[in-house]
């Protein structure tokens, strides 16, 4: 029998596949766990077509085998639905980090990684990946990618 | 029809709708004018593949009979699919893929939006992860519709003419046939005469913006949700669906 508060903390070590420097309890797509009947992990998908769902669901069973949990499952939940304010605090900070804006609500500006500088502008609303749009900073000239608010 | 196989029947045509779309769209990759585009429409053809994997898993599960989404997309003939005439016209030049994504999407939204307050959950939940990003695909087809219609001559007139070929297929959106009337009166599912209304007033007012003209009443297309498909159909399922013929049950 696991505490599903142990199982909660070996996964907040499995990271997102596209942007790595995330956990995916980070991006709080890690809905629930159910240690009743051996483990079950409810996840829920980012966007419908997002190419890692199937990735990530791999390395959550696989992070667990590792520390020896037999035959965990995957169950994939869609309400509520995700959007961007279920990245995490810590989530949000470690983007910034990275490079990557963190998802603003639509009416404030989005602020450089680099230079903390407002004065930006928007290069494409579509970038590398699905859930990214590509900005510059006019300030520092710097681009960067902005993790789209959903 | 049971409970159970009338969600299997919606919510395959559903998927049948956002799989078509999408396919059409994938047709695009690597085909468009720019690179932001190009990245706008690899990302929203994926999330209609996306959508149509949660609708057709879902059909398989009513169903009960142990298909999957594989089965649904791949193993069924072209009279099976009940996805409307709009969503399998080629794609043409760059404004016939404009327009047949603004009057698509333009129901489209309304019609999730419906669907999100329906009594079949399954069907709900989907709906309600969808629309999010619908929504965001009409605000980008729209915006390209205003700047084809409000641009150039040339690009004014070709438009015009994309949205004059593509405005017969728009009847069927609306004619409910008995799956949509079942689905309104046991699952409080999208009234089809609401959704219109709000439709004519929303496409208006985008095509009104475009500078162009509104097609008036005519002869309607229709057949597709009871699998009477356009010539043009045959040949997307042939290439979508050649490997499984070929290689029946094919993994990797």
């Amino acid at each position: 029998m696991y505490e599903s508060a142990q199982i909660l903390e070996w996964l907040s070590h499995v990271p997102d596949p596209e942007i790595p420097v995330l956990t995916i309890t980070d991006l709080g797509i890690v809905r629930d766990i159910d240690c009743s009947d051996g483990v079950t992990v409810s996840l829920t998908p980012t966007y419908s077509g997002c190419p890692a769902t199937e990735a990530i669901e791999a390395s959550v069973v696989a992070a667990l085998e590792d520390r020896g949990v037999p035959g965990v499952r995957i169950k994939r939940v869609l309400s509520p639905p995700w959007t961007t304010d279920w990245i995490s605090e810590a989530g949000r900070k470690k983007l910034r980090v990275y490079g990557i804006a963190p998802p603003e609500r639509r009416d404030r500006p989005i602020a450089c990684p680099r230079c903390d500088s407002s004065n930006t502008e928007i290069v494409s609303e579509f970038g590398s990946t699905a859930c990214k749009a590509s900005y510059r900073c006019v300030d520092c000239l710097e681009p960067f990618e902005y993790f789209k608010c959903l | 029809m049971s409970g159970k196989q009338l969600s299997a029947a919606y919510a395959t045509r559903l998927g049948d709708n956002a799989l078509v779309l999408g396919q059409r769209m994938i047709e695009l990759v690597a085909a468009s004018p720019e690179l932001e585009e190009e990245l706008a429409n690899a990302n929203f053809s994926l999330d209609y593949i996306g959508q149509a994997r949660m609708f057709y898993t879902y059909a398989g599960d009513c169903e009960g009979n142990g298909r999957t989404e594989d089965d649904l997309a791949f193993q069924r003939p072209e009279h099976e699919y009940s996805n409307l005439l709009l969503v399998e016209q080629p794609n043409g030049h760059f404004g016939d893929s404009t327009v047949r994504s603004v009057l698509f999407e333009s129901w489209y939204v309304l019609l999730l939006d419906a669907l999100t307050r329906c009594d079949d959950a399954g069907i709900a939940e989907i709906a309600a992860r969808a629309i999010k990003e619908v929504r965001y695909h009409l605000r980008h087809s729209s915006r390209w519709l205003v700047r084809l219609g409000d641009g150039t001559e040339e690009s004014h007139a070709r438009v015009q003419a994309s949205l004059d070929d593509l405005w017969r297929y728009t009847g069927e959106m609306f004619s409910a046939d008995a799956l949509d009337e079942a689905m309104l009166k046991e699952c409080r599912g999208p009234d089809l005469a609401v959704v219109e209304a709000q439709w004519r007033e929303n496409v208006a007012a985008i095509v009104a913006e475009a500078t162009l003209d509104l097609p008036g009443d005519q002869w309607m297309a229709s057949g597709g949700k009871q699998g009477q498909h356009t010539e043009h159909f045959g040949y997307l399922l042939a290439e979508m669906q050649y490997l499984q013929r070929t290689y029946p049950g094919a993994e990797w």
